[in-house]
């Protein structure tokens, strides 16, 4: 199997000025991240904000530019691909976007949004009407609402419809940036339902951003957890939340609220990524902290499940996840809403 | 001082708001009452009416809304201006976006200690003194220092600290915090629910804590009342709500909460959107979205019925096993 996309050593400052415009340090967002997708794959980037994980999204479409790393698709270099090329590229590549009132444009009927990327690659040229429809039932609006106006459709329908028109240019890969965050409990769970059918039926390589750990246990095969610019475990998601490696994936996933009371796990607030502290970037907030971790940067061990700890070998046991499981009369009860609805 | 055993009891309030549009009938018949150290979330989704409620339980909503019910604190009936007036000396309020509540121009050390100025004779030193002692209790680190900081300065999870000092400033019987961590990252939202139940441990304070998230819910309330469409769906004690919730909306709410322990194929989804409440549906609110429904649900509403001790639930189909079984 080899990676539909790949990229090694990725890195992204961003200058900070003052008020003369010169340089008095940086947002480290992205510093040194290297990631590979397979085809057909769902790999899950989570983290905090400020992690730098919203970055590495648009590194990887290469909607900006690296300081530093290589990049490929398909195993194309795509830092060298000129303007036009990668325009073509990119109909392989999709983003959708948290807000979707913001995504779309007000002044175009939901028919105009979708035939958009149609046009602009030369697709389905004369039917482009039949494939919007297409589209549209595919990701569960009826046909007729396409002369419609964004501003007449909820938020969910309105994700439904920036689904609809990722999907116009028939991509390889999408890359969804907190695509479900902004939507209520219940209309979030159509769409991670939504995506999910989407990703099995269309064989869609998927990069899912997202700060939501449950949203990414449903739907990711992989996850990789960052931390101040840095990717600090990586591993499937099945072995990642059952047996968490680093302590700050532990601290995460035992920070999810529905696990009865405890106290926090950890103190503090995540530091800047203006002056990310020496060594083990955790190791400020960690609590196994060693001085050791002080000096020395952990780089990511391990075969399928890799961790950036010293100490990963010798930590204690992760502590299993708590959380009470609906009994069978729930269970049964909630089956009579687990249908495909057309809204 | 009454012997109410109750810090807050609001007794069917109703709130109408008049727009361009119409009338919107956000809130309708909404009963609940908390006792002190206590917390009852109020649990839903966007326009369920759950922060339109403690808006007007604070008396803070616009002129064009009309309240209507009953407001009684520690056993004492206040009406609307009284309320307000009792606004940061008898209840507080937090918000889930500290910098909007924050006076960007002030410290935060001055803003709090200003606070309790207006409501104890003290000179601004003791003020001071006092606002760093809580600026302490409430974990800021190095608290003189931060006290000296303007709002921008300060974290999120730093500021919502600074709001919850400002709000204990008074000793209040009853805190209001809605959707409090709702913006704030993970490990940050767990230090600060972690901060709040502690206080309310120690100083008795009644709390209503408005949330969308059923996970913070399970954690850190003892009774929940669950809103939706400006109408009670179901009310209980947690541990009951989450056992054995009764309600259809309650059930698919808790089935569409994705979770951590294990990868469903799907998430049990609630089909459809919440009602226009300009022209709410004739019956039951949930009826046209709920997979339990018959034409009795849109003849009328539903009353809010007794389940079980202190378990209630607006269905007319609930018990639900009994549905399914016949």
């Amino acid at each position: 199997m080899s990676a539909l996309i790949e990229a090694k050593g990725l890195v992204r400052h961003f200058p900070i000025r003052d008020a003369l415009g010169r340089a008095k340090g940086a947002v480290r967002a992205v510093d040194g991240v290297s990631l590979y997708v397979f085809r057909g794959e769902v790999l899950a980037v989570v983290g905090e904000s400020g992690c730098g994980k919203s970055t590495l999204g648009r590194l990887l479409l290469r909607l900006i530019e690296p300081d530093a790393g290589t990049l490929e698709f398909e195993g194309e270099d795509l830092r060298a691909l000129a303007p036009s090329a990668l325009r073509k590229r990119r109909r392989k590549m999709q983003l959708i976007f948290q807000d979707p009132f913001g995504s779309l444009d007000p002044r175009m009927t939901v028919e105009a949004a979708i035939a958009e990327p149609l046009k602009l690659h030369g697709l389905h040229r004369g039917r482009e009407r039949e494939r919007v429809a297409e589209l549209l039932s595919r990701v569960g609006l009826r046909p007729e609402l396409a002369r419609r106006w964004p501003h007449e459709f909820s938020g969910g329908q309105r994700q439904r419809i920036a689904i609809a028109r990722a999907l116009a240019s028939e991509p390889e890969l999408i890359i969804g940036d907190e695509p479900v965050s902004a939507l209520d409990v219940s209309v979030q769970a159509q769409v991670v339902n939504l995506l999910g059918g989407l990703i099995k039926e269309l064989g869609l390589t998927f990069i899912l951003i997202s700060h939501d750990l449950g949203v990414v246990r449903q739907v990711a095969d992989r996850v990789a957890v960052m931390y101040l610019g840095k990717i600090v475990e990586e591993g499937a998601a099945e072995a990642l939340f059952r047996n968490p490696r680093h302590p700050y994936t532990r601290a995460l996933l035992a920070a999810v609220p529905g696990q009865g009371q405890k106290p926090a796990m950890l103190e503090g607030d995540i530091p800047s990524p203006v002056a990310p502290p020496s060594g083990c970037r955790f190791h400020t907030r960690c609590p196994f902290a060693q001085p050791y971790c002080r000096e020395v940067e952990p780089s990511l061990e391990g075969l399928t499940h890799r961790a950036a700890c010293h100490f990963q070998d010798s930590l204690p046991p992760a502590p299993p996840l708590r959380e009470a499981g609906p009994d069978a009369r729930l269970r049964h009860l909630q089956s009579f809403f687990d249908r495909e609805t057309t809204p | 001082m009454s012997a109410s055993p109750w810090a807050l009891e609001v007794e069917d309030l109703s709130i109408t708001f008049r727009t361009d549009r119409g009338t919107l009938r956000a809130v309708e018949s909404v009963s609940f009452r908390v006792a002190p150290g206590r917390t009852l979330a109020i649990v839903g989704e966007s326009g369920c009416g759950k922060s339109v409620t403690s808006l007007a339980v604070m008396g803070l909503l616009a002129p064009n809304a009309s309240v209507g019910g009953t407001v009684r604190l520690a056993g004492q009936e206040m009406d609307e201006a009284a309320r307000r007036a009792a606004r940061g000396r008898d209840m507080a309020m937090i918000f889930q976006e500290p910098m909007t509540s924050l006076n960007p121009a002030f410290t935060a050390g001055d803003q709090v200690a200003e606070a309790i100025r207006t409501h104890e004779g003290v000179s601004p030193r003791a003020a001071m003194e006092r606002a760093i002692a809580l600026f302490e209790r409430v974990r800021i680190p190095e608290a003189a220092r931060r006290a000296q900081q303007y709002p921008h300065q300060l974290s999120g999870g730093m500021r919502q600290r600074v709001m919850i000092a400002m709000a204990l400033a008074c000793r209040p019987k009853l805190l209001i915090a809605d959707e409090p961590t709702t913006a704030l990252d993970v490990t940050v939202q767990a230090q600060i629910l972690a901060l709040l139940d502690e206080l309310k441990r120690e100083t008795g304070t009644a709390v209503v804590l408005i949330t969308h998230d059923l996970g913070v819910v399970r954690d850190h309330a003892e009774e929940v009342l669950v809103m939706y469409a400006g109408r009670m769906a179901e009310q209980a004690p947690a541990a009951r709500l989450f056992d054995r919730p009764e309600h259809p909306y309650t059930i698919g709410l808790l089935g569409a909460a994705p979770r951590l322990d294990e990868k469903r194929g799907r998430l049990a989804s609630i089909p459809g959107t919440v009602p226009d409440l300009y022209r709410p549906p004739p019956g039951c609110r949930f009826a046209p979205r709920c997979p339990f429904s018959v034409a009795a649900c849109d003849a009328g509403q539903p009353e809010f019925r007794l389940m079980e001790e202190a378990h209630r639930a607006a269905c007319i189909r609930a018990p639900l096993e009994a549905v399914l079984a016949a």
